[in-house]
């Protein structure tokens, strides 16, 4: 059941005398259970698209339907209402400093109908939820930036919402305190079949924990699909250098490159990146190849990655073989559903 | 100490500290036109400050034309010179006060000339309170209203008690020159007393008792705002 559905979103923006079109003519459906990342580089409309949801940004033209009601139709109040079923987090974690952690968590429920007993057990099972309850009576000032947006996902679960927004929530945090909060959200996710919109230029952070992703540049969604998907068999260039990033392929072949500057490939060498799906296809396939080919393969990276339970891997390999050989050997591994790519051991692009 | 000042600063000892221009008097003058002016003006220059805030483009409740308004007025309040305020309201002040001459009379153009200048003060504070805290307000659903008084003003108190330190030591200054054109108070005392009659001990006595009374104010401000803020 979709949850969220963006159709024909619009935003533009009116400075001096130039329009600036942030987000154009882009539709989004987010189910039930989703973790729908959205990936892209700052400016790329992400924010803007995702903050139409809750109206924080009306869109100029386009519908917004969230379990059904139309958004952009509903009164002040009303809309004031539905948000509450729309928790938010942010990148610089946005808590009121002169409130304490407990305040900061009670705030969405100023005007709730529970009692103040109700509320301090609400507050108290939050805090647990998120492992802060004995930083209760501190000032966000005395917590550490992990904590601070520990204390935000409490916030924005206050009201008991069905949807998330993260909006680069773990942007400002090093990596091991943004494992600690994707471990969080995912936990949400599963427990409480909370659906989570999360917005980041990390591609590794939405690979930890999302079900389905998006890219966008320039204000329009250039490729999405499932993790999976968009993984293993990615399209635009955007994509690709993302995937990179977050598989650290391209570090290694910057390291594989400087190897082979010290000892370059023979003549009937080459190199190669392959990439797979699920852990029982490429290993005995290089085995394979060289007992049918007589093709040598040597492993000069290799990485694998767990993506929504499938084993997903990446090699750098040097193939050493007859010319001809190696050409069989390749088309037989692509046969396997094996990607086969051929790099350029020296060129820094490729 | 009452013999020595007697001696060495008689015109401080012949005006005494009861009667209409005893010390006590003079003081109380100034601690009311203070107080009074920082009321009424604290209430309309907060007012147009938070008017400011939330009808600027990027406010909560963006509008340009009632922006505009406010800022033109704040503007000119700013830029008309007290003394002349203190004239060209007469009228308005007799049809409040009932008369133009006096202390309490002198409170209409203190707080008329000082809201513009907190007004200012207040809109600048207010803008440091951090979008992003308005708009996780607004994430979870507060009304106008809760981000007016939970974020803007809340978040920004330590910044408002500061600004309005500030403007209370301002409006000492204000008062003085009230006391100029009648309105009592130190000034007055200061200057028709102590200036114009030649009783110099008169004119330092009350200069260095308006200087304690803002080095008080100073104080008093700053440990409020310690107190409030937990940045």
């Amino acid at each position: 059941m979709a949850v969220i559905e963006l159709k024909d979103i619009n935003v533009t923006f009116k400075q001096k005398k130039q329009t600036i079109v942030a987000v154009q003519n882009e539709s989004l459906t987010v189910e039930k259970g989703d973790i729908y990342g959205i990936v892209g580089y700052s400016g790329a409309g992400k924010s803007t698209l995702v903050r139409t949801i809750n109206l924080l940004q009306r869109p100029t033209s386009g519908s917004v339907k969230v379990n059904g009601t139309e958004m952009t139709d509903l009164s002040p109040n009303a809309l004031r209402d539905e948000r509450k079923n729309i928790g938010m987090i942010f990148q610089h974690f946005n808590l009121m400093d002169e409130l304490t952690v407990f305040g900061n968590v009670a705030q969405p429920l100023k005007h709730s109908k529970l009692s103040k007993t109700e509320k301090k057990a609400k507050i108290d099972h939050l805090l647990e939820l998120v492992g802060l309850s004995d930083r209760s009576d501190n000032y966000p000032a005395q917590l550490s930036g992990g904590q601070k947006q520990r204390v935000a996902i409490a916030r924005a679960l206050a009201n008991d919402p069905e949807i998330l927004i993260s909006d680069e929530a773990t942007s400002a945090l090093d990596p091991k305190t943004t494992n600690q909060i994707l471990g969080i959200l995912k936990r949400l996710n599963e427990e409480l079949g909370l659906t989570i919109v999360l917005i980041t230029h990390e591609m590794q952070a939405i690979k930890e924990i999302a079900n389905k992703v998006a890219v966008m540049e320039d204000g329009t969604i250039i490729e999405r699909g499932s993790l999976l998907e968009i993984f293993t068999n990615p399209q635009q260039k955007l994509t690709k250098d993302f995937i990179n990033t977050a598989t650290n392929r391209d570090e290694a072949l910057l390291n594989v490159r400087e190897l082979l500057r010290e000892k370059p490939l023979a003549s009937d060498e080459q190199l190669y990146q392959i990439n797979y799906v699920g852990n029982d296809t490429a290993q005995p396939l290089l085995s394979t190849i060289y007992a049918d080919y007589q093709v040598t393969t040597n492993i000069l990276y290799s990485n694998m990655e767990i993506l929504t339970k499938t084993p997903v891997g990446l090699a750098i390999v040097v193939l050493k073989g007859a010319d001809e050989n190696i050409r069989t050997a390749v088309s037989s591994l692509v046969d396997h559903g094996v990607h086969v790519t051929q790099l350029d051991a020296e060129k820094e692009d490729a | 100490m009452l013999e020595w000042i007697q001696t060495n600063l008689p015109g401080v000892y012949s005006l005494g500290w009861g009667g209409d221009s005893g010390w006590g008097t003079s003081i109380a003058q100034t601690l009311y036109m203070t107080l009074g002016a920082a009321v009424f003006g604290g209430l309309l220059g907060l007012a147009f400050g938070i008017g400011l805030v939330i009808t600027d483009e990027h406010g909560i409740r963006a509008n340009r034309t009632v922006f505009e308004i406010l800022d033109k007025v704040v503007s000119i309040g700013r830029a008309i010179p007290f003394i002349i305020m203190v004239v060209v309201f007469s009228p308005l002040t007799q049809l409040i006060t009932g008369t133009t001459i006096g202390t309490t009379a002198a409170l209409v153009p203190l707080s008329l000339g000082v809201f513009p200048f907190y007004a200012r003060q207040v809109q600048v504070a207010l803008l440091g309170v951090s979008d992003g805290k308005v708009e996780a307000a607004r994430s979870f659903g507060a009304s106008n209203w809760d981000i007016i008084h939970d974020v803007y003003l809340r978040e920004g108190r330590s910044e408002l008690v500061r600004v309005s330190t500030v403007t209370m030591i301002s409006l000492v200054g204000l008062t003085a020159m009230a006391g100029a054109i009648g309105a009592g108070g130190l000034g007055t005392t200061a200057i028709v007393t102590g200036y114009q009659r030649f009783q110099n001990d008169v004119m330092w006595t009350a200069t260095i008792l308006i200087l304690l009374f803002i080095v008080l104010i100073q104080f008093v401000g700053d440990l409020i705002a310690r107190h409030y803020s937990h940045h």
